[in-house]
């Protein structure tokens, strides 16, 4: 099965590139946009057939090494 | 003193720590490959700048999982000294041995220029050969050295004296001008800006030279 990992920065952690993305957009002539937070996204590709065990892995794997929880907060999309 | 080099793919500073060092301690100084098992023997550990693994996903993630640094954490829970140095800051932050993270310039700009730093403490084995509040120059070389931490981690390291650098000029929005921090111990160190590039006239000044004799100093003690 796949899953679906986003890591995104905390609140209140400063984001310089989502700010640069943000006044590149402002600067193109979108209105509207109130902030831009850049993030990652990385998908799996797993043997694992178990939805419940497949997210306890993924999970494994943000603590250990896909997410700095430091600074990053993680999401996990587990797909059949 | 004994002491060694970790080479990672895409260290590039690893050979310059290797001369520094060699000129502090008169003796050969080992390269260890990042496979490697086995610290036992060496005094100080030196984690090397460079752009280990391409900075892929996180500044220093990829060589804070790999084989060699649960052997560096180890020596560093024995009470050996380590000093990891620009990407060798990041990477012992990502492997715990430090506390925080090292984030994008604030500016977006990549530094490469002379810094000024003030030297918080000299009461450890890395900075015996300076003088409290004296002001130093190493060059740094970094894209990533904003140094970040939870209020309540920031509050821990200040209120136990884990600064052990400040910028003087602060080139990158890091938390508290912090250029540098030590361990709980004060026998981790993780810096920024590079004591390695200073330790010869030739390369433009002599301020890194007390930091490699002071661990000299401290081995031999």
């Amino acid at each position: 099965m796949k899953a679906k990992v986003h890591v995104t920065l905390k609140n209140g952690v400063l984001d310089p590139q989502g700010k640069a993305i943000e006044h590149t957009l402002h600067s193109l002539g979108f209105e509207g946009l109130n902030q831009a937070r850049q993030g990652k996204f990385i998908e799996l590709d797993l043997a694992e057939t178990d939805p419940k065990k497949a997210h306890a892995q993924v999970d494994e794997m943000c603590k250990k090494l896909l997410a700095n929880t430091v600074i990053e907060n993680y999401t996990i999309d587990i797909e059949g | 003193m004994k002491a060694c080099v970790i080479v990672f793919p895409a260290s590039n500073c690893d050979r310059d720590m290797k001369v520094a060092l060699e000129a502090a301690t008169g003796s050969s100084v080992d390269m260890v490959w990042h496979r490697e098992t086995d610290l036992t023997g060496y005094d100080l550990v030196a984690v090397p700048g460079g752009f280990s693994y391409g900075d892929y996903l996180r500044c220093g993630a990829m060589a804070a999982r790999s084989p060699i640094m649960a052997e560096v954490i180890k020596h560093a829970n024995r009470g050996g000294h380590v000093l990891g140095v620009c990407n060798g800051f990041q990477i012992l932050c990502e492997s715990g041995l430090l506390p925080g993270v090292l984030m994008r310039n604030a500016n977006l700009k990549f530094i490469c220029k002379d810094i000024e730093l003030t030297v918080e403490r000299n009461d450890t084995a890395f900075t015996s050969g300076y003088d409290v509040g004296q002001t130093i120059t190493f060059p740094a070389a970094h894209h990533d050295g904003n140094y970040f931490a939870n209020s309540e981690t920031l509050k821990r390291v200040e209120g136990q004296g884990q600064v052990a650098f400040r910028y003087v000029n602060n080139p990158n929005g890091s938390a508290d001008d912090i250029a540098g921090v030590y361990n709980e111990n004060g026998n981790v160190l993780g810096l920024m800006p590079h004591p390695e590039r200073s330790v010869e006239m030739l390369l433009g000044g002599l301020d890194g030279k007390p930091m490699f004799d002071s661990l000299v100093k401290s081995s031999a003690a």
